[in-house]
């Protein structure tokens, strides 16, 4: 069973959702984000999905288009990114590890290689925001060759037969865009994104991840009731920027906020 | 410059291209966030259907006739030709539309089909700000809501256009992201269609971006080529040996070529921007210079590092100045149907002054790109070759640069 699959049985025999972390790689350089994994992880969180910095990134706001800045100004690069998951691992091999970033700095790496490397290192899975499954073919077989399970987003716009489609490429969890908008926009509605989730339920195993407008542990605690896992990003990033001239605080800053999220995860009354 | 007949073509180009995917070989596709499948499925099918409506093209041919002004005439350049002491070179009128450059083909056809979609918003992307002029133009003259974004720097770098946007009842919105100009802009506009895709229509500027984009902005700008076929057969007696246009993106140059694809006979040369020159790498040459990525939904010749990260452009003219090109392009140039080469800035500031004086015509500084290409081969070819540029936009909007340049306060 891979490292993600026995994750959200772990966690589902827990009865609870899934506590999903973002951070993007190298922000705001590579020893700190490193440090803020481990923060992470100490904090309750299940899965870290690890951004890999592009100098585009279309489908995020603000927010993450800074981290990967920062992270790009101090040097950041593709095997830096697998670097630090290597660190990580080394002491760590027990919570999965998902990139999510954009196809060209893979397509330059080279899926087979990047697929390679990639498993090598120690990563679980990966969602490459601009690649839909229609285009994924190259990549998608050197990542099932190597052990890695591509995570597919999911979206309002998506129709039911096109949702049916993607989960049945798609491995890991499938990860529910809650809302028409990039990263980080304004709060959710849970009403609606219960209705979509369990429609996603209806054509899939796999557990069903929301995020994009996660911003606190309140609303974390209202989707983590409908949700097999709760991904926060934007709110977390946030701490980061705002502790960009003093990073040595930035793994306490995230821990408290991851802390009080998962305790809000917790304590969701689940409504299957 | 060899002269061939035109023999038909072992395999026609035009209409099997790109496939039902929006492939132009292995360039072109739909790379972007899984919010925009529905909305791109949704523009495909209705420019599927309008695009063979009787009821729509004759919409479209009476605002280009009566509002842009269309056919742009193909004018001679006698002296310039005998000056330059080789062939005979015709330019291709699009400075002459309405708002000044060809862009407006491609605004006028993509608003209307906004408005049969249902669409009372529309947004776009700008670098100098001309499709950003010609897109709020059309807002203005159907009444639909415009939003252009515009990278903070070119904001300030163009700040006429600007103005005449805000005139025309746009908002502009600077963008303070990247290298806050057009690709930073053309980032900032998806991310505004993701948000507001019920409502709003996305009119991009170029043949880049995801499937349908290429192929349908080819489609509103081809005009000017069929246009220039006829004309240059009325006129000259025969087809031309090169059609010569700049590319940034690449919507004047395809407009131009594409009728022509299957006239084995008629050379297409694209001319990018060379900036100081493709050596410094202070440039916008991706397909001169750059290699296949995938930026801005599809894949495609890119200016990029070896890591995959998107470099940063230069050139004199604004509009020139972006790290992609379209797919076709990348297509046509791996094919072997067009070629594409370089002139510096120095060299097209050259032939912007060289046409003004001899001509009369102040073309636009990417135009003179074109220009500049046109000069240096036409003395080397007989005095009955026939070349056509495309003069893609007039350059009146570029008198303060060239001004700037020059060290002249206005």
């Amino acid at each position: 069973m891979s490292r993600l699959a026995g994750r959200f049985a772990a966690v589902r025999a827990e009865g609870r959702a899934a506590f999903v972390t973002f951070i993007t790689a190298g922000d705001p350089d590579a020893a700190c984000s490193l440090a803020a994994m481990r923060a992470l992880v100490a904090s309750g969180a299940d899965v870290i999905e690890l951004g890999v910095p592009f100098s585009d990134p279309m489908a995020d706001g603000p927010v993450i288009q800074r981290a990967s800045e920062r992270a790009l100004a101090a040097g950041a690069s593709m095997a830096g990114v697998l670097d630090q998951v290597r660190r990580f691992r080394a002491e760590d091999d027990a919570t999965p590890i998902v990139l999510m970033g954009y196809l060209n700095p893979i397509e330059q790496y080279g899926p087979a290689r990047f697929a390679a490397d990639a498993a090598a290192a120690g990563v679980d899975g990966l969602i490459t925001v601009d690649l839909p499954p229609e285009e994924a073919s190259e990549l998608a077989d050197a990542a099932r060759a190597n052990g890695i399970d591509l995570v597919y987003l999911l979206a309002p716009t998506t129709a039911p037969d096109r949702i049916a489609d993607i989960c049945r490429q798609a491995g890991g969890f499938v990860y529910y865009v809650s809302l028409k908008g990039v990263t980080g926009s304004a709060s959710i509605d849970v009403e609606a994104v219960a209705a979509k989730v369990r429609e996603i339920r209806g054509l899939t195993s796999l557990p069903v991840g929301v995020g994009f407008g996660i911003g606190d542990a309140e609303s974390a605690g209202r989707v983590a009731a409908v949700a097999d896992a709760v991904v926060v990003g934007t709110a977390l990033v946030r701490h980061f920027e705002a502790n960009a001239e003093t990073p040595a605080r930035i793994p306490e800053a995230i821990a408290a906020l991851a802390a009080d999220m998962r305790r809000a995860i917790d304590a969701a009354a689940r409504r299957p | 410059m060899p002269r061939l007949e035109n023999s038909p073509s072992e395999e026609r180009l035009i209409g099997r291209f790109p496939d039902a995917s929006g492939h132009f070989g292995r360039y072109g596709g739909r790379f972007v966030a899984e919010t925009l499948i529905a909305p791109l499925d949704e523009l495909r099918e209705s420019w599927e259907r309008y695009r063979a409506d009787p009821e729509f093209l004759a919409e479209l041919d009476g605002e280009l006739r009566h509002f842009v002004g269309r056919p742009s005439p193909l004018y001679l350049a006698a002296r310039w030709s005998d000056r330059l002491g080789g062939a005979r070179i015709y330019l291709k009128r699009e400075d002459l539309n309405h708002t000044g450059a060809h862009k407006v083909n491609n605004t006028v056809g993509q608003a209307l089909l906004a408005k049969r979609m249902g669409k009372t918003r529309i947004i776009a992307e700008t670098g100098a700000g001309q499709h950003g002029v010609a897109t709020a133009t059309v807002a203005a003259r159907l009444g639909l809501e415009c939003v252009v974004y515009m990278g903070a720097e070119d904001v300030r770098r163009q700040a006429p256009n600007v103005f005449r946007m805000k005139l025309l009842g746009a908002q502009v919105v600077p963008v303070e992201s990247g290298s806050r100009t057009l690709k930073d802009a053309l980032n900032e506009a998806m991310r505004d269609w993701v948000t507001h895709v019920d409502d709003t229509y996305y009119i991009i500027g170029t043949v880049a971006g995801p499937h349908p984009y290429p192929t349908m902005v080819r489609d509103f700008n081809a005009v000017v080529g069929r246009e220039a076929r006829e004309q240059v057969l009325a006129q000259a007696g025969r087809l031309p040996d090169a059609l010569v246009a700049c590319v940034g993106g690449g919507s004047n140059a395809i407009g131009l070529f594409h009728a022509f694809l299957d006239d084995p006979g008629v050379a297409l040369v694209g001319v990018e921007a060379g900036g100081d020159g493709v050596e410094t790498g202070r440039h916008a040459a991706p397909l001169t210079a750059g290699s296949p990525g995938v930026l801005h939904g599809n894949r495609t010749y890119l200016m990029q590092d070896a890591d995959g990260q998107i470099i940063e452009t230069h050139s004199v003219s604004a509009g020139l100045d972006y790290p992609g090109v379209g797919p076709e392009h990348s297509w046509l140039k791996d094919i072997g149907r067009a070629t594409y080469v370089t002139v510096n800035d120095d060299a097209a500031l050259a032939a912007f002054h060289d046409l003004t004086r001899t001509e009369g015509i102040i073309p636009a500084l990417e135009s003179s790109h074109a220009l500049a290409h046109a000069a240096e081969i036409a003395p080397g070819m007989a005095r009955d070759d026939i070349l056509v540029v495309n003069l893609s936009g007039r350059g009146d909007k570029d008198i303060q640069t060239v001004a700037a340049i020059e060290g002249i306060t206005l």
